[in-house]
């Protein structure tokens, strides 16, 4: 008997009728179109996906999703979908976020969300300013940032999102840039296979309070010298000639020039997102423009217990061993006496 | 009958144990309620802690005490006055002797009265030898001496006898008020059981309070109160807090749904998750949340995925949530806030009661965010009021908060069991799948974007929008705090249209009034005066009422369970009497909104002392508004 093949959804079906409202030019329109092209791949129905977000540009994001989706409040897009998954852990669930959202009103709950290791893909849209405020400074933004709460430059030391998910013990870390659109997709692949929270920080050009803030990073004449390109179990190289390595100095990443002085591939760092111990992974996240290149793609991918399906399991192995409980029993506890007519 | 030569009948007694937090009070006090409920009195406890977990020892800030009213007729209160006082030091003997009736008994632990103890309570002279205590019958035991001596046998060192004294005393109360003391060895074996020694000790104390009571000849008779003419049935003891965590997990089964509770540790709404987190087997998912925001929103987003999603709480915690009550009720899913109400403001009397969060529950967020708003208004009755709470939630997909207060949620009272057989379920619907236009729910496949098939905010009768959960083909839709047009559930700013949407949420909970009962009252139709309570008043209320009834005199009391949207009759109700009386412990919260609702000339009787009302003072409020 022949079996009808479903059809094979696209980018398109992805997509809801609302008209998109974020700025021209914006980087978000970038990450929308990635992330509507790779949903098809996943084979997860639309109906078992939820987009949540919370306060910010990038958080009008499920809106323009034909998924179920939830616009909440302020920072507040964590605890919400902890909510959502832990009632229905079938659903894949996407948390949208950014800069001010993610590590500014909502970081208890960011934070929290990672330490759980609960089943999510976080996706920060990090572009180092508040847009939809209109221009001040964000946790991320540099030291000294002129803005409109800032005129003399801001005294804020900032956030590195990706240190904070290591430090809060994420099991998947990883960036990408809105300019890269064939490495986010990849990235947005590795992120929804991994089984856990999926933390990644996405580059994106606010083009209207920010504009060119990750340009030393795409520009075609730097971008190979201020990038690297990790892959799992190779060595650190980069540089627009494939010359230039990590190399570990006593407890400090530092840089070297391959041919130099004899140094050779094996004399660079290997890349391993396995590592049980986030240390390797910590200290790419502070490996930042201009020192250093910056690391781009999967820093972390390790196995760790899930909040999501262990409350799940507690709830299960309860009623293997007392049953499946009945008001009658919950009722009758405790001491109880009877007064006859 | 005739009662054996030195045996006193009693219609009800109350008593209060009181000592250092680290003497065990709680215990004692929950174990002698325990007895006389099996025995068959009606009960009703008032236990009061301070807020430190162990201040310095000795002290006044730590003295920790538990009043139990027991009685052979129906209670209603843990009793204004009390007949025997227990104070194991000098500071529970100061903090709570005024309390005392004249010609009550005040049993003291004399080992504990010496120069230091008597210094830290602030004692220039000792009460006991000054003459103080000459209205009361005062009774010295050397209850720490008694102790030792009655384990001298024991293996435990000296420290851990010392703390069997609770159980001398617990042994000498149960021989004054003719207790068996098998209830209590019982539990003293389940609790000890890994520990014998311990158990044994505890045990060897309890008997040698009892025995001495018998021989010390300082008591002319020992009393007995009889069994209460309860209405037959299964009675079971629960405090307000242990009610309403049965009571969310009864809705949740009634419904068919879990429970999701997502919580934040706080003073005295704790126990609730303690007691949830136990469950797990009803299908009960307990959150332990980062923080108080944390907790409302995870449940929002239980509710939103088809879970009944609760949290619990109390008033700063309230506060905490304010903004994401206000995305419940934008969003109109189900959600129930419970509020286990202390002293405020800010950090104010954590382990004192007091029901100043009123207008918090009714007022508390930006904007036009109108809630439903029920109270509870006694230990049992939290169940009830839990379940109702539930109902309301997910049958009108509004957020729901519940008031409970720090007095009902730690007082305790006998619970007539009620018989799951006659409990209506909760009826729940959410719409099912929809195929789309190619007939796999894959969608069309061929680039089009689909118009949408689900209306979100497609109301019912009762403006109620359907609950369609993450999961359901065909029903993929987006929700969220930002302003809606009605039906689509699309983002819109339009003047019209947020004037509508205002009018419709507020209108839909005002249409609840039509799904919840009438006012009743408690006395005649009509009258001189109506005194009006909501919340854990209602025991001192009715108490209080009945009282002046039965002087004769025209009054009736209603109690309000329902305080958003309120009745339907209630303005009728209020316009019956000649003058309207409003009990508050708050400074007029009820008082002001029945004024400006109903343009009544209300009274007001209000305390914020972080106590419940006395009766007596009630009583003397309501003779003074009938004599003028
Ligand atoms: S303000 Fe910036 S981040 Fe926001 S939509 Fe416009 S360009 Fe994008």
């Amino acid at each position: 008997m022949a079996t009808e093949a479903l059809p094979q959804l696209k980018a398109k079906d992805f997509a809801s009728d609302q008209e998109i409202r974020w700025c021209p030019g914006c980087g978000d329109y970038a990450i929308l179109a990635q992330v509507k092209k790779v949903m098809p791949e996943l084979g997860i129905p639309r109906e078992k996906m939820v987009f949540v977000s919370g306060i910010g540009c990038s958080s009008r994001f499920p809106y323009y999703m034909n998924t179920y989706g939830f616009h909440t409040i302020h920072g507040r897009a964590p605890a919400v979908a902890t909510g959502v998954k832990v009632a229905n852990p079938e659903l894949t669930v996407f948390i949208v976020t950014g800069d001010g959202d993610g590590l500014s009103i909502g970081g208890n709950h960011l934070i929290h969300a990672i330490r759980r290791n609960l089943d999510v893909n976080i996706l920060l849209f990090n572009n180092r300013i508040y847009g939809l405020t209109k221009g001040q400074y964000s946790p991320t933004s540099e030291h000294g940032k002129k803005t409109k709460s800032t005129p003399m430059g801001s005294v804020d030391n900032p956030l590195h999102p990706l240190s904070i998910a290591i430090g809060a013990e994420a099991s998947f870390v990883a960036r990408t840039i809105d300019r890269n659109v064939q490495h986010m997709a990849d990235v947005l692949r590795r992120a929804a296979a991994h089984k856990g929270t999926a933390f990644i920080e996405i580059y994106q050009n606010c083009n209207i309070f920010n504009d060119g803030a990750f340009l030393y990073s795409t520009e075609k004449d730097q971008k190979d010298d201020t990038t690297l390109y990790l892959e799992h179990g190779k060595p650190m190289i980069f540089g627009k000639e494939r010359n230039k390595g990590i190399r570990l100095n006593g407890l400090n990443p530092e840089i070297v020039t391959l041919g130099e002085g004899g140094i050779k591939e094996d004399d660079l760092l290997f890349h391993d997102e396995q590592l049980a111990e986030p240390s390797l992974a910590y200290m790419l996240s502070r490996m930042r423009y201009p020192e250093f290149p910056e690391p781009m793609g999967v820093l972390r991918s390790v196995d760790q217990p899930k909040f999501d399906e262990e409350m799940v399991a507690q709830v299960k192995d309860a009623k293997a061993k007392r049953g499946e409980g009945k008001i009658a029993d919950i009722l009758n506890e405790g001491d109880t006496w009877d007064v006859a007519e | 009958m005739t009662m054996p030569q030195g045996v006193q009948e009693r219609t009800t007694v109350t008593i209060r144990f009181a000592g250092d937090s680290g003497d065990g009070m709680q215990l004692t006090g929950t174990q002698f309620t325990r007895t006389s409920a099996i025995f068959g009195n009606d009960i009703s406890t008032f236990p009061d802690f301070p807020a430190e977990i162990r201040a310095p020892a000795g002290t006044l800030a730590g003295v920790s005490g538990f009043q139990v009213h027991f009685g052979s007729e129906e209670l209603h209160t843990p009793g204004d006055e009390v007949d025997t006082l227990v104070a194991f030091n000098p500071a529970a003997l100061k903090t709570n002797v005024d309390d005392v009736r004249d010609g009550g008994m005040v049993i003291v632990n004399e080992d504990s009265f010496g120069a230091t103890d008597l210094k830290k309570a602030h004692y220039d002279s000792n009460p006991l030898e000054d003459g103080s205590l000459d209205k009361f019958r005062l009774i010295k035991v050397p209850a720490t001496k008694l102790t030792q001596e009655a384990l001298k046998d024991s293996p435990l060192g000296n420290r851990d006898k010392d703390r069997c004294k609770n159980f001398f005393a617990l042994g000498l109360i149960s021989w004054l008020y003719g207790r068996p003391l098998h209830a209590v060895e019982e539990w003293i074996d389940q609790k000890f059981g890994k520990n014998p020694d311990v158990a044994s000790a505890n045990r060897t104390v309890l008997h040698a309070g009892h025995a001495y009571g018998e021989t010390c000849e300082f008591f002319e008779h020992t009393y007995h109160v009889s069994k209460a003419k309860l209405p037959p049935g299964r009675y079971r003891r629960i405090s307000g807090n242990e009610a309403t965590a049965i009571g969310f997990i009864v809705a949740g089964r009634l419904a068919g749904k879990d429970v999701f509770y997502g919580s934040y540790p706080i003073t005295p709404a704790s126990d609730v998750l303690h007691v949830l987190s136990r469950y797990k087997h009803f299908d009960v998912k307990t959150f332990q949340a980062e923080d108080e925001i944390a907790a409302v929103c995870s449940s929002i987003g239980a509710s939103f995925a088809g879970d009944l999603g609760i949290t619990g709480t109390s008033g700063p915690g309230l506060a905490l949530k304010g903004e994401a009550l206000g995305l419940a009720v934008m969003t109109e899913l189900p959600l129930v806030v419970l509020n286990v109400q202390r002293g405020g403001p800010s950090t104010g009397l954590p382990t004192k009661t007091e029901q100043a969060d009123l207008f918090q529950a009714m007022y508390g967020r930006n904007g036009e965010c109108p809630m439903v708003v029920i109270a509870a208004n006694s230990p049992a009755d939290c169940f009830d009021t839990a379940v109702e709470a539930c109902r309301i939630a997910m049958q009108h997909m509004v957020p729901v908060n519940l008031l409970t207060d720090g007095y009902i949620a730690n007082g305790q009272e006998p619970w007539a069991i009620p018989d799951p057989d006659k409990m209506a379920p909760i009826v729940v619907k959410h719409p099912g799948p929809v195929k789309t236009s190619s007939g796999n729910g894959n969608g069309n496949g061929n680039g089009d974007v689909e118009p949408p098939l689900f209306k979100p905010y497609l109301r019912d009768d009762r403006l109620v929008r359907p609950w369609a959960l993450p999961g359901t083909e065909g029903l993929q839709h987006r929700i969220g705090g930002l302003e809606k047009a009605d039906v689509t559930g699309n983002v819109n700013y339009e003047p019209e249209n947020h004037e509508h949407m205002i009018a419709t949420r507020q209108k839909k909970v005002d249409l609840i009034a039509n799904h919840i009962p009438e006012q009743t009252v408690m006395g005649p139709e009509e009258g001189d005066l109506l005194v009006v309570g909501w919340g854990g008043t209602a025991g001192a209320l009715r108490t209080a009422v009945e009282r002046v009834q039965k002087q004769g005199k025209s009054v009736a009391h209603c109690h309000i369970r329902y305080l958003m949207p309120f009745p339907r009759n209630l303005g009728d109700v209020l316009k019956r009497y000649k003058k309207v009386l409003v009990a508050e412990l708050n400074c007029g919260q009820l008082r002001f909104i029945l004024r400006g609702k109903f343009l009544i000339d209300a009274y007001g009787i209000n305390k914020v002392q972080g106590k419940p009302f006395l009766v007596s003072e009630l009583e003397n409020k309501i003779n003074e508004l009938l004599s003028n």
